[in-house]
C-alpha cells in the first residue's frame, strides 16, 4: 500500500468521524423544519450549551475525586442532555410557540435573536475565552506499515462513531415504532390534519426540539471530547455546517442529514488535506450553493409542493 | 384554575432554576494544566434567586398582569400630529429644515459627536441598505455585512494599488457590491427564503476568510492601513499637500489649519449620501418596481399568477440592497482610513439586522430613528458595553413576539376619498 493511499484512509477515517457528529446536530435541524418549516438558528447554540455542560460535569467530578473514566462520561452525558433539553424546549416556549402562524419572516428573526441571546448569555456566565480539558480518552489502534504511513484510529473516534450509531439505531426505533414517534410522523405529513386528529401538535413539536436538542448534546459532548476545546462561539459554525449537511441531504429527511454529515465531513477532511485548511469552509459552503442550485431538495429530500 | 396557575408557576420557575444553575451558578476556570469548576459568588447566587421569583410571579400573577397592562391607556401619537392636508403642505418645509439644521448642527459641536453622527449616518445607509431587501422584498439576508466588505475593500485597493479617488470608486463600489448581490442572488432566490438566509449567513463567512486568507492582496488578518481620504474638487484636507500639484483645501480657502474641517467634510459627504439614498430608495418604492416587491412579499403564488418575473423582482432588490452597502462600505473605508476583516464579523449583519427589525420593516422613517437609537445608546452606556449584543438578541426576539412591526410601522402611501 502506498503513502497516499494510507493517507487518504487516514483522512476519510477523520471525516466521518467529524461528519458523523454534524449528522448527530443535523437531525434537530431536519426534524424541526420537516414539523414547522422553520430553521431554528439557535440548535447550533444548544449543542455548544452540551459541550459546557459537559466540560462542567467532567471537571466538577473530576474535582471531587472520581476517577472512574465510564461513570464520569456517563453522569455527563445524562445531565448534558438534561440540560440541553431544557433548553432547547424553553426556546421553543419563548421564542418560536408564541409567533406560531405568522408570517414566516418573524419566526426567523425570532429565532437568530435567540441564537444570539444564548451565545452572549454564556459569553457572560462562562466568559469568551476558550477553556481546555486534557485528554480523557488516549490511546488507539494504528494500522499500515511505520516506514510509509502509519494509519491511527483512535479510541475517541471510535467512541464516536459508536455513540453515533447507537443514537441514530434510538432515534429510528423510536420515530418509526413509539406511539410519539408516529405523532411526529403525522405533524411532520400535515399538521393541521393531526391536529383535528386529536394529536396535540404543541407537545408534539416541543418533542421535536427536545430530541434535537439531546442529540445536539450527545454530539456537544462527543466533540468537546474528541477537540478537548470550548468556546461560545463554536455554536456559530458548528450550527452552519450542520444546517448544510441537511440541505445536502434533502432538509427533512432524517436519513439525508445523515447522509448530508457524512458527506461534508469527508469533504472537509479531503479539503483541508490537500489544500490550504482555511479555505475547508468556504469549500463546505461552495457545496451548499451548488446543491442548492442543481438539486434544492437535497439527495434523499421530497421535491416541495407549493400549496395555495 | 388557580391551582393550575400554581403549578404552573412552579414548573416555569423550576425550569429557570435548571437553566440558570449549570450555566451560571457555576463557572469552568483553568487552574494549571487541570480543569476546574468554581462555584458563583453569593451575589450572583442573589440574581439567579431574584431571577426565579420573578419568573414564578409572573406566572402566578400573569392574568393580573396582563389586564393592568391592558387597561393602560395607549399612546395616541396621531393626535399630536396635524391633520392629513396639512401635513402636505408642511413636509417639503419640514424636509427643508431637516437638511440645513443637519448641515449647520457640525459647526456648533464638538468634533467627537460630529464623529459620532457620522458614524450613525453609515449605519443609516446600511439600514435602509438592509430595509430593502429583509422589510420591503421581505427576503432575510444574513450576510448583509458581506457586501459592506465588499464596498470597503473595493475602494481602499483600487485607491492603494491605482490611486484612484474616492469620488471615482464610490460608484465601481456600488456597482461591484451590486455585481455580488447578483451573482450569489441568482442561484438562490429562487429558492425560497429560508435557503437565503443561510447562504447568505455563508457567503458572509466566505468573504471574511478570503479576506483574512487572500494575504497576497488584502494584506490578510493586519487589514489595510493609510486608505486615502477624499477630497473636495481635488482639495485636501491634510495639513501639507501630498500630490505635486495638489492644493490643500485651507491654503485654497485661505484661512489656517484646522483637523475638525476633515471631519466635518466627511460628515457632509455622510449627509449627502444618505440623502441621495433616501431620495432613491423612496422614488423606487413608489415606482412599480417597488410596489412588485412588497406585493412579493405578501403573496408570492398571486404574483406569479398576476404575470410578475418573480426571480427578476427578488434579484433587482437583492441587487440595490447589495450595492447600497457597496456605498456604505466606500465612505467606511474613507473614513476610517483604515480596514480589516475584524470590521465584517457577523455581529455587524445582526446589528444591521436589529435596526431594521425594530424600527419596524419597510418603514424608512422607522428604520433612521433605530439606526440612531443602535448607534448612540452603546455609546451613552459604555459601561454595559458587555451586555450590547445580550439586549440585542433579546430586543430581536421581544420585538418579534409584541411588536413584529416595529415602533414605525411602515405606512403605505394611500388616498383616502373624503367624505
Amino acid at each position: 500500500m502506498t503513502e497516499s493511499f494510507l493517507y487518504l484512509i487516514q483522512q476519510l477515517i477523520n471525516g466521518l468521524t467529524i461528519g458523523s457528529t454534524y449528522a448527530l446536530i443535523a437531525i434537530g435541524y431536519t426534524m424541526v423544519y420537516g414539523i414547522i418549516g422553520m430553521i431554528n438558528f439557535a440548535h447550533g447554540e444548544i449543542y455548544m450549551i452540551g459541550s459546557y455542560v459537559t466540560f462542567i460535569v467532567i471537571a466538577g467530578l473530576l474535582g471531587m475525586g472520581l476517577v472512574s473514566l465510564p461513570i464520569i462520561l456517563i453522569v455527563a452525558l445524562i445531565v448534558a442532555v438534561i440540560i440541553a433539553s431544557t433548553y432547547g424546549w424553553t426556546v421553543e416556549r419563548v421564542a418560536y410557540r408564541p409567533l406560531r402562524g405568522s408570517n414566516r419572516l418573524i419566526p426567523l428573526i425570532s429565532a437568530i435573536g435567540m441564537s444570539i441571546f444564548l451565545q452572549n448569555y454564556v459569553v457572560l456566565a462562562q466568559g469568551s475565552r476558550d477553556v481546555a480539558l486534557p485528554p480523557q480518552i488516549t490511546g488507539g489502534w494504528t494500522f499500515g506499515d511505520p516506514s510509509v504511513f502509519e494509519v491511527s484510529f483512535s479510541y475517541m473516534q471510535a467512541l464516536i462513531w459508536i455513540a453515533t450509531f447507537a443514537t441514530m439505531s434510538a432515534l429510528t426505533l423510536f420515530i418509526s415504532r413509539s406511539r410519539m414517534g408516529r405523532a411526529c410522523r403525522a405533524c411532520s405529513e400535515d399538521l393541521g390534519m393531526t391536529n383535528l386528529l386529536g394529536i396535540d401538535t404543541n407537545r408534539t413539536i416541543a418533542l421535536t426540539f427536545i430530541i434535537g436538542a439531546a442529540l445536539a448534546a450527545v454530539a456537544g459532548l462527543l466533540l468537546g471530547l474528541y477537540y478537548g476545546v470550548v468556546n461560545p462561539f463554536i455554536g456559530f459554525i458548528a450550527g452552519l455546517k450542520a444546517f448544510t449537511a441537511a440541505v445536502l441531504g434533502g432538509i427533512g429527511s432524517i436519513p439525508g442529514a445523515v447522509l448530508g454529515g457524512l458527506i461534508l465531513g469527508v469533504t472537509e477532511a479531503l479539503t483541508s488535506a490537500y489544500f490550504p485548511s482555511e479555505y475547508k469552509d468556504v469549500v463546505s459552503f461552495g457545496l451548499l450553493v451548488l446543491i442548492l442550485l442543481f438539486r434544492p431538495s437535497g439527495l434523499l429530500g421530497k421535491p416541495e409542493v407549493e400549496k395555495v | 384554575m388557580q391551582s393550575n396557575k400554581l403549578y404552573s408557576a412552579i414548573f416555569a420557575a423550576g425550569i429557570t432554576l435548571i437553566l440558570a444553575c449549570l450555566m451560571i451558578g457555576v463557572k469552568l476556570d483553568t487552574e494549571g494544566t487541570q480543569l476546574a469548576v468554581r462555584g458563583a459568588t453569593a451575589e450572583q447566587w442573589t440574581w439567579i434567586g431574584l431571577g426565579v421569583g420573578l419568573v414564578f410571579l409572573s406566572q402566578l400573577f400573569s392574568a393580573q398582569i396582563d389586564a393592568f397592562f391592558g387597561k393602560l391607556p395607549k399612546p395616541q401619537l396621531g393626535k399630536l400630529l396635524p391633520e392629513e392636508r396639512k401635513r402636505a403642505t408642511l413636509k417639503p418645509w419640514l424636509i427643508a429644515a431637516l437638511i440645513v439644521g443637519m448641515i449647520i448642527w457640525p459647526f456648533m459641536v464638538s468634533r467627537g459627536s460630529v464623529d459620532l453622527a457620522t458614524l450613525t449616518l453609515i449605519y443609516i445607509m446600511l439600514g435602509l441598505g438592509l430595509n430593502i431587501v429583509v422589510g420591503l422584498a421581505g427576503l432575510l439576508d444574513l450576510g448583509f455585512v458581506a457586501f459592506y466588505a465588499v464596498g470597503a475593500y473595493t475602494y481602499a485597493l483600487l485607491s492603494m494599488y491605482f490611486g484612484l479617488s474616492f469620488w471615482v470608486c464610490l460608484p465601481i463600489s456600488a456597482g461591484l457590491a451590486a455585481l455580488f448581490g447578483f451573482i450569489l442572488g441568482f442561484p438562490v432566490l429562487r429558492l425560497r427564503g429560508d435557503y437565503l438566509a443561510i447562504v447568505t449567513l455563508g457567503f458572509g463567512e466566505i468573504i471574511r476568510i478570503l479576506l483574512n486568507n487572500w494575504t497576497a492582496v488584502t494584506n490578510g488578518p493586519s487589514g489595510i492601513s493609510g486608505i486615502a481620504k477624499p477630497t473636495l474638487f481635488g482639495l485636501e484636507f491634510t495639513r501639507r499637500a501630498k500630490g505635486e500639484d495638489a492644493q490643500t483645501f485651507h491654503d485654497f480657502m485661505g484661512i489656517s489649519y484646522s483637523s475638525s474641517y476633515k471631519v466635518i467634510f466627511l460628515y457632509l459627504i455622510a449627509v449627502l449620501l444618505v440623502c441621495v439614498v433616501v431620495y432613491v430608495i423612496n422614488r423606487l418604492m413608489r415606482m412599480p418596481i417597488g410596489r412588485a416587491w412588497e406585493a412579493l412579499r405578501e403573496d408570492e403564488i398571486a404574483c406569479r399568477s398576476l404575470g410578475l418575473n418573480r426571480t427578476a423582482i427578488k434579484l433587482s432588490a437583492f441587487t440595490i440592497g447589495a450595492s447600497t452597502a457597496g456605498f456604505a462600505g466606500a465612505f467606511f473605508s474613507a473614513r476610517q482610513g483604515f480596514i480589516s476583516p475584524e470590521s465584517f464579523i457577523f455581529i455587524e449583519s445582526a446589528i444591521i439586522l436589529a435596526i431594521v427589525v425594530l424600527g419596524g420593516m419597510g418603514s424608512q422613517v422607522g428604520v433612521i430613528l433605530a439606526a440612531i437609537v443602535m448607534t448612540i445608546l452603546p455609546e451613552l452606556a459604555r459601561e454595559f458595553a458587555e451586555y450590547r449584543m445580550l439586549m440585542f438578541g433579546l430586543l430581536m426576539v421581544i420585538m418579534m413576539r409584541w411588536r413584529p412591526e416595529g415602533l414605525v410601522p411602515m405606512k403605505r402611501p394611500h388616498l383616502e376619498l373624503k367624505q
